[in-house]
């Protein structure tokens, strides 16, 4: 069974991606399983800085050579800051998918939402419930 | 075999089909024909129509009659194209894909444009597909269509259209035959403007003043050709402000064919390459380093992106662009212009014959590239009947498509067309005896 | 300096006749021309006289100049670089890479067909006209239709006009039906010309069998679906054997069933889509009525329906005269319910020719032959390679057999390797990585082309495969070395998107 790293400071969602708390904002990106499951990703799109994600809704679109999946809001807010270095360099997602290959960060409209969202010991099972 | 299988007839193979879902008697179609037979069939068939090289021909409209340099052929009868299919496996498809790398190469440089990709179904199709696709870029569902654009092409878009919340709006034509001005029709709401050039009356367009009136409002412009050669001689449409340039390229090379296989083509700017339709051809290495082709940007196709792809096309016109992209490398650089330059002049010469003419009007005052409206006095049939006795297809009867010039037809000249020809037509058409 | 060495730098080609070959654009040499014109025989017309300075571009950009001798050497070396079914087996799976007979390809370039126009008048394309009258009656027979239209321009263009007459139905009939079910087997241009309708797409499972299964549709059938759309033979090779009982539950509730005809080989005189429940449907003239696939196309689509879509087929529609009119065939536009004109002229008529020449030469039996034999190398193959390969749904198969990588868990070996290794035994890869729902899919179509011997080689080249990937997996997983060009870098392709050739001195 392939290895993936789950760092221990971060939220995960089902959707694998996973949120860092930044004040009162969350960084969003993917998972190093997503990534491993996507193989080389050629494409990133994201929104508009100054864009209103839902939680749950599609906020951008991530392609690899071959497959092409929905990006899904963890949270509710307004988009403050996009990775708009991803343009140009997709591969981070796959070289530092918890660093360089971070996306968006929201600006958290409701502290609830929060709750929803896995810590390291359940986001583990999720990963392998699905990599036997 | 059926050992091996394990079965004790063929018949057994087709258990799962239930007996009564089966058919009980043979089909009813006709009982195979020797190849022999089959030849004198069609042959008979193929007498019974009238032909580019059985009459002198006027008729355009979309389908043109030019010559076709024999190498052509000779290239697309090569078994390892026409027998290879979509370039999956780039290993053993190399030929296939570099020839569509230098198809899409020379339509960036024809178009003005930055992208191309490997060709659609036809000229209207691809006019259907940029619309769909200037309304995925903009996010908006107005489209401004001229009635200069091909009337077939026109109906395809609103079929095309019809399934999906879009409005579409009609831009008029101005007396001189051009698309009148678009202010007032352009607004906040519309995804793009679609102008053919040159239109389907054969008045050359404004496309400056068009990519103007489109950009005012944060549209893009599309600008569809019929009559690929008119690239050749025309300023490209993407230098004077088109985004999407599509259209039809049969005049590359590839055989009137009733009307098809034809070869869709389109172009766009790079900004909006992850919105085109169709298949894409790009350059990168192998794992010795050496030059190779694939297929590339796939997720935006149908069979990775399913109901979320930019469009739902598979196949292109694969072989047809390899015609017109031999066809291409044959004529160059310096032949396809002079070539287009021959039809220019083929068409001023008629022009001049038919001014010269008391009974023949040339009603639309705009300059024309090949093809031209001429008016004929009394009845459009008759005069098309009088040129057809003279061995003459003599053009299009406009009363189904622009009944509003009068008895009017639409005349096309090319290279193949001969000053004789063109003289007898003059004649037919006013009714002379010659 | 060695032989090698110094071939690489002089003469014709570094590997005797497996000849390189360099772009258009950089074999082009100033002044050079592969076209002659007769002597104008009209004045010359000053462009910029008559068009004005302004209208005309300088210089055509991106155009070669090259000699007839360059460009047919150009393309003729290219073609030494493609796989192709005149070479040998082409076993792509649902695509059925059959033989395409030359006569085909003679009869299509009569000059009556090539050389005609669209527009022409009528009376002067008769011939035309009733040769498309009788592919529209044969092609109706052949699958149970009552009615056919030639013109889309190929399968999904098919799917995408079957579709809008679905809709024009059910609004004809004031009903606003919003979705479409569509199976987890179908080929991706399903749900893509449902989406381009404006359709919400509905997957429908297989069953653990690899069929459709009623309990499936009966549980999504509401009044809001339109339409299923089902393919038959599935992707799988199976033949949905519940589909008449499918039928009945999508018909009960108002709903039409759409057939993607692209497995229709296996069914030719067999069986009938349209004595099977199918409502509409289309053919893909290039599978299974022998027209080339011309390295990606053209195909033709035509799509046959029951009278009761008929009224909303596309125009123009071909019809033969009768009583007071006299003799021959004459087009129709008079049909007020119609979804409209999805081409811009009568569809891909050089395939309609080409198709009707086929079924001509075939006749009832050779037909019905044909679908034989399809069926019987499929599950020739199937039983030849069964145990060595993984067969995930393991049932009798129609026209191709779906495998699976299985059976090399462990030696690191994929699909995808094996695919690439044929290469290195002169076999053009079957379809991989399709039906989605096959973890690893190999889909094998042989087609009726093939004799015995040619599909024993084939037998032997996969097992051989199979035992490479245990004792050699590196010879595997590297493969094809026997190519002009090893595996390609479709990642640098993607992320740095080179889609034309531009002078060094741009790009």
């Amino acid at each position: 069974m392939a290895d993936y790293d789950i760092p221990d400071d971060l939220s995960f969602t089902n959707e694998d991606e996973w949120v860092r708390r930044e004040g009162n904002n969350l960084v969003v990106g993917i998972t190093d399983f997503a990534q491993q499951q996507l193989g080389d990703i050629v494409f990133v799109e994201l929104p508009p800085v100054g864009s209103v994600v839902s939680r749950g809704d599609p906020f951008g679109v991530i392609e690899s050579v071959k497959a092409v999946s929905d990006l899904y809001a963890p949270v509710s807010g307004e988009v403050v800051d996009v990775n708009t270095d991803l343009a140009d360099h997709p591969e981070a997602v796959n070289e530092d998918c918890y660093g360089d290959g971070w996306m968006i960060s929201i600006a958290i409209s409701s502290e609830d939402e929060l709750e929803g969202l896995m810590d390291v010991p359940a986001y583990r099972q999720h990963v392998d419930d699905r990599s036997d | 075999m059926l050992e091996a299988i394990g079965v004790g007839s063929v018949d057994a193979l087709f258990a799962n089909v239930a007996q009564k879902h089966r058919l009980q008697r043979p089909l009813a179609v006709p009982a195979a024909a020797s190849e022999q037979e089959l030849l004198t069939e069609l042959s008979t068939l193929a007498e019974q129509n009238a032909h580019s090289a059985s009459h002198d021909w006027f008729l355009g409209a979309g389908c043109y009659a030019h010559f076709i340099p024999s190498a052509v052929d000779a290239i697309a009868s090569r078994a390892e194209f026409y027998t290879a299919y979509t370039p999956y496996q780039p290993e053993i498809s190399q030929g296939t894909l570099q020839a569509i790398f230098e198809w899409q190469t020379m339509m960036c440089g024809l178009t003005g444009l930055e992208v191309s990709n490997a060709s659609m179904y036809d000229g209207a199709s691809a006019a259907a597909e940029a619309a769909l696709m200037a309304m995925r870029i903009t996010r908006r569902t107005k489209v401004v269509l001229a009635n200069g654009v091909h009337p077939h092409y026109r109906a395809v878009i609103h079929t095309y259209l019809g399934g999906l919340e879009t409005q579409i709006v009609e831009a008029p034509r101005a007396a001189d035959g051009r698309t009148a001005p678009l202010a007032g029709l352009v607004d906040a709401e519309t995804a793009c403007v679609v102008l053919q050039q040159p239109n389907f009356l054969g008045a050359i367009e404004d496309v400056a003043a068009a990519a103007a009136a489109a950009h005012a409002h944060g549209a893009k412009l599309v600008v569809v050709v019929s009559e690929a050669l008119s690239l050749a001689l025309l300023r490209s449409p993407g230098s004077l402000g088109a985004d999407i340039v599509c259209g039809e390229a049969q005049s590359f090379g590839v055989p009137m064919g009733l009307g098809g296989p034809h070869l869709g083509f389109m172009a766009a700017r790079m900004a909006f390459v992850r919105n085109l339709p169709g298949r894409l051809v790009g350059q990168t290495v192998d794992t010795e380093g050496r030059r190779g082709f694939v297929l590339t940007l796939s997720t935006r196709e149908q069979h990775i992106r399913r109901e979320r792809a930019t469009s739902n096309i598979c196949t292109n016109q694969g072989l047809c662009l390899l015609m017109a992209t031999v066809y291409l490398a044959l004529l160059g650089r310096v032949g396809l212009r002079r070539l287009a330059e021959r039809n220019l002049a083929k068409a001023e010469y008629a022009k001049a014959r038919i001014r010269a003419t008391a009974s023949l009007t040339l009603p639309l005052p705009a300059p024309t590239f090949n093809e031209f409206v001429v008016g004929v006095r009394g009845n459009a049939a008759a005069a098309l009947a009088r040129a057809l006795e003279a061995g003459i297809v003599g053009g299009l009867d406009l009363a189904p498509y622009a009944p509003e010039l009068g008895p009017a037809l639409l005349v096309c000249t090319t290279e193949l067309t001969t000053r004789d020809a063109i003289d007898r037509l003059v004649a037919a058409l006013a009714g002379e005896q010659r | 300096m060695s032989g090698a060495d110094r071939r690489a730098i002089v003469g014709n080609s570094a590997n005797g006749f497996s000849y390189e070959e360099a772009l258009l654009f950089e074999r082009s040499r100033p002044g050079r021309e592969g076209c002659s014109l007769p002597k104008l025989d009209v004045p010359e017309a000053d462009p910029a006289a008559v068009l004005g300075a302004d209208a005309l571009r300088d210089d055509l950009e991106g155009l070669p100049e090259l000699s007839e001798v360059d460009v047919i050497r150009h393309f003729t070396r290219l073609s030494t670089w493609n796989a192709a079914v005149d070479l040998g087996l082409y076993p792509l799976g649902s695509c059925s890479m059959k033989y395409n007979p030359k006569v085909n390809e003679k009869v299509a370039r009569l000059a009556g067909f090539s050389g005609a126009h669209p527009l022409q008048p009528i009376a002067l394309m008769q011939g035309f006209l009733k040769l498309a009258f009788e592919l529209e009656r044969d092609l109706a027979e052949i699958s149970g239709m009552d009615r056919v239209t030639l013109q889309p321009a190929a399968g999904a263009q098919g799917e995408l006009a079957g579709i809008m007459m679905i809709r024009a139905y059910h609004e004809h009939r004031g009903e606003k039906r919003r979705k479409v079910l569509i199976p987890d087997t179908a080929h991706g241009t399903n749900p893509a010309s449902a989406a381009l309708n404006g359709y919400e797409v509905i997957p429908v499972p297989s069953g653990a069998d690899g069929l459709l299964h009623p309990e499936e549709i009966e549980r999504r059938m509401t009044p809001e679906v339109a339409a299923l759309m089902i393919t038959n033979p599935s992707t799988l090779g199976l033949f949905e054997e519940h589909i008449a009982r499918i039928a009945e539950i999508v018909h009960a509730r108002g709903g039409l069933i759409y057939g993607d005809g692209a497995n229709l080989n296996a069914l030719l005189g067999v069986t009938r889509p349209g004595d099977l429940g199918i409502d509409v449907m289309h053919f893909n003239l290039h599978k299974t009525f022998s027209t080339p696939h011309g390295g990606g196309g053209p195909g033709a689509g035509p799509v046959g329906v029951k009278n009761a879509l008929a009224p909303f087929l596309p125009v123009p529609v071909v019809r033969r005269l009768g009583g007071q009119e006299g003799e021959g065939f004459t087009l129709d536009y008079d049909f007020p319910l119609s979804i409209g004109r999805l081409h811009a002229n009568f569809g891909n008529v050089g395939m309609l020719v080409r198709a009707h020449a086929y079924i001509r030469s075939l006749g009832p039996d050779g037909l019905r032959r044909c679908a034989e034999m399809a069926v019987l190398n499929a599950n020739y193959l199937l039983a030849r390679l069964r145990g060595v390969y993984h067969v995930p749904y393991d049932r009798p198969v129609m026209h191709e057999c779906v495998l699976s990588d299985r059976h090399l868990d462990g030696t690191g070996i994929t699909t995808l390797d094996v695919a690439k290794r044929l290469i290195d035994y002169g076999y053009h890869p079957p379809t991989v990585y399709f039906p989605l729902i096959v973890h690893g899919a190999l889909m094998i179509e042989p087609t009726e082309s093939e004799s015995l011997e040619g599909l024993d080689r084939f037998v032997e080249a996969m097992l051989a495969i199979a035992e490479e990937a245990r004792e050699d997996p590196e010879l595997v997983r590297t493969a094809p070395h026997h190519t002009r060009r090893t595996r390609l870098d479709e990642t640098r392709a993607a992320r740095q998107p080179v889609l034309r050739w531009q002078p060094e001195e741009i790009a």
